[in-house]
């Protein structure tokens, strides 16, 4: 296709303006936090790396005392761990199952089901956060891992992409299978589960950064910081950077940012074309 | 739904079964009682409690600070989701457009899906930090007088601009991939057709991602209304004075930090309503675009 120099020119400046938009904030918590915090102090924002890299990442993640708690952002990565990948697996199950019963099934109660499934759309846990919290209090779930990735699965998104999937699924594989004298449980491991396995993966991956990256909640439900996920601790650290008259941690704080951003970042990246497949075609 | 479909009594059931659980649970129960609780009134100590019909509705709605919250809310919504999806859009064109290193520019465009909210917050933050924040000391050495701590402008700047920084991607992701579903031989005679790009742009590129343009436009809604709550509250908590605290950081306020039960829960009602809006206006256009 026809380009003039001019435009060929002017698209690369754009893109590299935006993603420096993009990246500047990341490079600049980075680099400061590889600087002593007295140095940050009395110079402000780094631009470049400093030397004390392995020294701050070091003490963050070994050292509780550097997280200002019980617990080191070690542990915390390990808690976070366990959200995105308890959120992730409990949701693509569940939601599997679900939608295969709305979708092969002709029962009674399909259409009640559907809607009470549906209407978890209409309000977000941010909404009924309150009552969710009393209702896990009084099942003795607060501060459980358990109580953690529960109520964070009871929502519909994960069921809808699985029944938009389903029904793109050819009738005739049911038919030959039902002729092959295959039942329903059968059917659908041997035939819809492996048919399913990209779906399965872009939905683990989405499924899994949303669950690592959930804040609101685990805020609320862990008062103990055993529990505490990395993002939950990165705002204690922030909030009690300038108790006791010393001069501020900014250098750990942002060490500990960065360790938070990380995981999910690469995930995203190293998964990327079966990531951004996954977004695009089951947000249709 | 399917023509063929397995006709079998407990299966079903068996296969629904962990989902409703865990909705009657976690979902059902609790919205119950959030419905239930918008018409109760606690006293100051939380022994006893009086059902006072639609008491709490009508504090709310005649509060002060909350019709201020919607406000705000509204004018964050908007304003977050247009110009987030207009740089977007902007990018997404320009990367369709080049050959050499596309696919480096649209990693670097589209990592910042993974970023998690309050973790945006915290950077815009410290770039906003009066002690040694770059931006803050940018604006105020070019003669701003900018102070987000006091000014209610200046502090909707500052949540304004994290919450567009965080968006950009997912919204790249999208207006990209649309582009590249453009076929490649209505590209070509367009660009025979007109040498303007602009114009190129507005009359054939747009249009195209009209349907795009529009899903966005509720997915960010709603991303401005709920998920924003981690950057809000990393960032300016609200403040100063609740000019910055969208409904459902107002929520999170007078129910847990204000023990105001009642009136927290006729607030989420309220805010179920407005999603129910929101949601069924999204489906209807949804099955709508699935016909054509």
């Amino acid at each position: 296709m026809y380009q003039s120099k001019w435009r060929i020119f002017t698209n690369h400046a754009i893109l590299i303006l935006g993603a420096l938009f993009m990246i500047m904030p990341v490079w600049i918590a980075f680099v400061s936090s590889t600087h002593t915090r007295e140095f940050v102090f009395q110079n402000g924002l780094q631009f470049w790396p400093g030397e004390h890299f392995f020294e701050n990442y070091g003490a963050i993640l070994f050292d509780p005392s550097a997280t200002k708690g019980r617990v080191t952002a070690l542990e915390m990565l390990f808690n976070s761990m366990v959200l995105g990948l308890g959120f992730a697996i409990g949701k693509v199950i569940i939601s599997m199952m679900a939608a295969y019963a709305i979708v092969y099934f002709r029962f009674k109660l399909a259409v009640p089901l559907f809607w009470v499934v549906f209407s978890t759309l209409l309000l977000p846990l941010e909404v009924r956060i309150v009552p969710s919290y009393e209702v896990v209090a009084s099942l003795g779930l607060l501060n459980t891992y358990t109580g953690l990735i529960l109520p964070l699965i009871a929502s519909a998104t994960g069921t809808f992409f699985f029944r938009q999937f389903y029904r793109s699924v050819p009738d005739e594989l049911l038919e030959a299978a039902r002729l092959d004298g295959a039942g329903p449980i059968r059917f659908f491991i041997d035939i819809l589960v492996p048919l399913s396995v990209t779906m399965i993966a872009a939905i683990f991956i989405i499924m899994f950064v949303v669950g690592w990256n959930q804040y609101l909640w685990p805020l609320l439900m862990t008062t103990d910081d055993q529990l505490y996920t990395i993002v939950i601790g990165i705002k204690q650290v922030y909030n009690s950077l300038y108790e006791g008259g010393q001069i501020p941690q900014f250098p750990k704080a942002f060490a500990l940012t960065i360790m938070a951003t990380i995981p999910p970042v690469l995930v995203v990246v190293v998964f990327q074309r079966m990531f951004v497949k996954g977004l695009v075609e089951t947000e249709k | 739904m399917k023509r063929v479909q397995f006709e079998h009594s407990a299966v079903p059931y068996l296969f629904v079964a962990p989902q409703i659980l865990i909705i009657s649970i976690f979902f059902l129960w609790p919205a119950a009682q959030a419905v239930y609780q918008s018409f109760l009134l606690e006293d100051a100590f939380g022994m006893s409690s009086q059902f006072v019909w639609f008491r709490n509705f009508e504090d709310v709605l005649s509060s002060s600070s909350w019709t201020r919250s919607a406000i705000f809310t509204v004018v964050f919504s908007v304003l977050v989701s247009v110009l987030s999806i207009a740089i977007s859009l902007f990018l997404a064109v320009r990367a369709d457009e080049v050959v050499r290193g596309a696919k480096s520019y649209k990693t670097l465009l589209m990592w910042g899906y993974a970023i998690a909210p309050p973790v945006a917050g915290l950077l815009g933050n410290m770039l906003f930090n009066p002690l040694m924040g770059d931006l803050y000391m940018a604006f105020n050495s070019f003669g701003f007088e900018f102070n987000h701590i006091e000014n209610a402008n200046d502090a909707a700047f500052v949540v304004i601009l994290i919450a567009v920084w965080k968006q950009v991607s997912v919204n790249f992701i999208f207006f990209l991939s649309g582009l590249q579903g453009i076929p490649k031989s209505v590209q070509e005679a367009a660009t025979l057709d007109c040498k303007s790009p602009e114009r190129r742009f507005w009359t054939i590129t747009f249009p195209l991602l009209a349907p795009t343009t529009f899903f966005l436009l509720v997915i960010n809604l709603t991303y401005a209304f709920f998920e924003t709550f981690g950057i809000i509250d990393v960032s300016t908590k609200g403040s100063p004075g609740g000019a910055t605290a969208t409904l459902v950081y107002k929520v999170y306020v007078d129910g847990f930090l204000g023990a105001d039960l009642g009136g927290s829960s006729a607030q989420s009602v309220l805010l179920m309503i407005m999603v129910s809006v929101l949601t069924v206006f999204q489906f209807r256009f949804i099955e709508r675009k699935v016909h054509y």
